[in-house]
């Protein structure tokens, strides 16, 4: 998993490892085994759901949740895949955060290019707006934005979704990039300055090269945010054709259509995506949740 | 992922280096003409619909204060609000301690005595629920407490403790407790990341010295893990608890605000005024106030931050 935190010089790291296996303490141990309890309680509900989106509904019934499937049944997940035509919504939901991540990111970058760099005019106001946006919770958006989407022939389409989300993930980019920008090394800007190079050139020749670990760290968050996010999503996407994963899982809970081995299957499916961002990112994401936390 | 992190870093204010920096503000113009349609213009709309009767269609019809005095009388809005009091435990409260606590074992005894692996695999795996879609844990859970066919009543029954079997999200005495348990999973793990990252700064000299003082772990941890982490312990609350106030897709997917409205939240109660009763001006006062609060509380963080960092 994330090595952060093996920054400790490798040797002395065996070295107490070496020694702790030498004498061993019942405490020690004790707090060991307490932390594994926990973590089998964190991960026991993907467990369960793992274990029974491969059971047949009479194999729930007979042997109930905890058991292992007699024979690995796939007829749950695939029904369900078929019935809310999966391999569309996972599309829909992967176009959609990879366009918001590009162009949030982008609209991250100019943004603090002018307010961390070109420390424009008035700055500081820029900042709170965009520490202010942040904070809004989307209820206080929702309505207007609805309105206006009708009223544009934006409603029911993933551009609506695409919109918003730029805005509103650059919303916090801006904030973080500025910060980052502000520390910006000035030799390199001057130096592209004597090469002739005008702002434009010099943002991309010297600006988004230097600062590509943030921006990747941007990018991996505006992803998996706006893959998670279900609010918006739910009210803008009402067709069938144009739901994301989360809305196409989270509307059909509570239908009658749904058992036990049913709800499991499409409850995994919906795990898969997740953590497969998450074994591809995790890298990424552990190093950026510091990153943005503390400058 | 629950709360944004960053939101509470400081503003790097600097002035003056006034040089060449013309040209500049046009790169701007499109964040800003973005930020007017998407952010500016649908929040002064939504705060004067508050002052407004209206269903969605035709002209809104101006009530003045209306909603606001309606509101106030209203006891599902004071019932919503007393709700966030309970999530914000479940939240932002019990993660934080937890999360400290696990933080501070993980980095100082498993990392130290087991080495550091055993601390990285554990901390992931409190991370994991952090990861998933909102509505997928929601969809989990939902299957897990559900009264006849869900995990845990089965469970108990098969271990013959049938007795204790609830309907967990469907009875109102048991509905908010359920999805508070359902929030303390979801949220730990961000602390324990936060706090574990913001530990790696601790020069390890200061526990040596510590340890050569006679201090008990208690009292380093009291004097050094958590005074050296105040920083991200500020942005955990601040964001966490900024979350539980904004919590929606769980309550949507779990209960629906009920039963009997046992489980309605402010966001989930102006979603329904909105979009299922067509009262968007009253809906409009309730996520004006929602987004007021949150503003207010942010502010009285960054203060109390701000004095905590000069004293």
């Amino acid at each position: 998993m994330t090595v952060t935190t093996a920054r400790a010089p490798r040797r002395t790291v065996k070295a107490t490892e070496r020694k702790s296996f030498r004498d061993r303490h019942p405490t020690r141990f004790l707090i060991l085994t307490v932390l594994l309890v926990l973590l089998l309680l964190m991960v026991a509900p993907l467990l369960v759901v793992a274990v029974n989106a491969f059971k047949s509904p009479a194999d729930y019934a007979s042997n109930g949740p905890l058991s292992i499937p007699g024979h690995l049944y796939w007829d749950g997940i695939v029904d369900f895949w078929n019935r809310v035509n999966f391999g569309l919504k996972l599309w829909n939901s992967f176009i959609t955060s990879l366009v918001v991540a590009v162009l949030g990111v982008i609209l991250s970058v100019f943004n603090a290019y002018a307010l961390g760099i070109g420390k424009v005019k008035g700055r500081i106001w820029f900042l709170v707006f965009f520490l202010v946006a942040n904070l809004l919770p989307q209820e206080v958006l929702v309505y207007p934005l609805y309105y206006l989407s009708k009223q544009l022939g934006l409603y029911d389409s993933l551009w609506s979704i695409i919109i918003i989300f730029t805005v509103i993930q650059s919303a916090f980019g801006t904030y973080l990039l500025t910060s980052v920008y502000g520390e910006f090394p000035k030799e390199l800007l001057e130096a592209a300055a004597i090469d002739g190079a005008g702002k434009w050139r010099a943002l991309w020749r010297v600006v988004v090269p230097v600062s590509r670990p943030t921006l990747a760290v941007l990018f991996t968050f505006f992803f998996i945010w706006t893959w998670n996010e279900f609010f918006l999503p739910l009210i803008f996407l009402i067709s069938n054709d144009n739901q994301t994963v989360p809305v196409a899982l989270g509307v059909l809970q509570g239908d009658r259509m749904m058992d036990a081995t049913t709800t499991s299957a499409s409850a995994l499916i919906g795990i898969l995506p997740a953590m497969v961002f998450f074994l591809i990112f995790q890298r990424t994401l552990t190093r950026g949740i510091a990153a943005g936390a503390i400058k | 992922m629950s709360g944004r992190p960053g939101v509470a870093a400081p503003l790097t204010a600097r002035k003056g280096t006034a040089v060449k920096n013309r040209g500049y503000a046009v790169y701007l113009i499109p964040g800003i003409l973005a930020s007017i349609a998407v952010i500016v213009v649908p929040l002064v709309m939504t705060v004067y619909i508050s002052f407004t009767k209206w269903t969605g269609v035709g002209e809104p019809r101006w009530v003045g204060l209306e909603n606001y005095t309606r509101l106030f009388a209203d006891a599902n809005f004071w019932a919503s609000f007393g709700h966030i009091a309970l999530l914000i435990l479940a939240m932002a409260v019990v993660p934080t301690i937890l999360g400290l606590i696990l933080a501070a074992v993980l980095f100082d005894y498993i990392g130290k005595h087991f080495g550091d692996r055993w601390a990285a695999v554990l901390r992931s795996g409190y991370y994991l629920p952090q990861v998933l879609p909102v509505a997928v844990t929601g969809i989990i859970w939902g299957w897990i407490l559900h009264p006849s066919y869900g995990a845990l009543n089965r469970i108990l029954e098969s271990a013959g403790l049938g007795s204790l079997a609830k309907n967990w999200l469907g009875d109102p005495k048991y509905a908010l407790y359920s999805v508070m348990f359902v929030m303390v999973w979801f949220q730990l793990g961000y602390p324990v990341v936060m706090f574990m990252s913001g530990l790696q700064r601790i020069d390890p000299e200061l526990y040596e010295a510590a340890d050569l003082d006679g201090a008990s772990w208690w009292q380093r941890f009291r004097k050094i893990t958590v005074a050296m982490i105040r920083p991200e312990l500020y942005v955990v609350l601040v964001t966490t608890t900024i979350a539980s106030l904004k919590i929606f897709g769980q309550v949507f997917v779990l209960t629906r605000g009920g039963p009997s409205n046992a489980t309605l939240v402010p966001s989930y109660f102006a979603y329904k005024n909105f979009f299922e009763k067509a009262q968007v001006g009253y809906g409009s006062a309730i996520s004006t106030v929602l987004t007021v609060l949150i503003i207010v509380l942010a502010v009285v963080f960054l203060r109390l931050q701000n004095r905590a960092d000069q004293s």
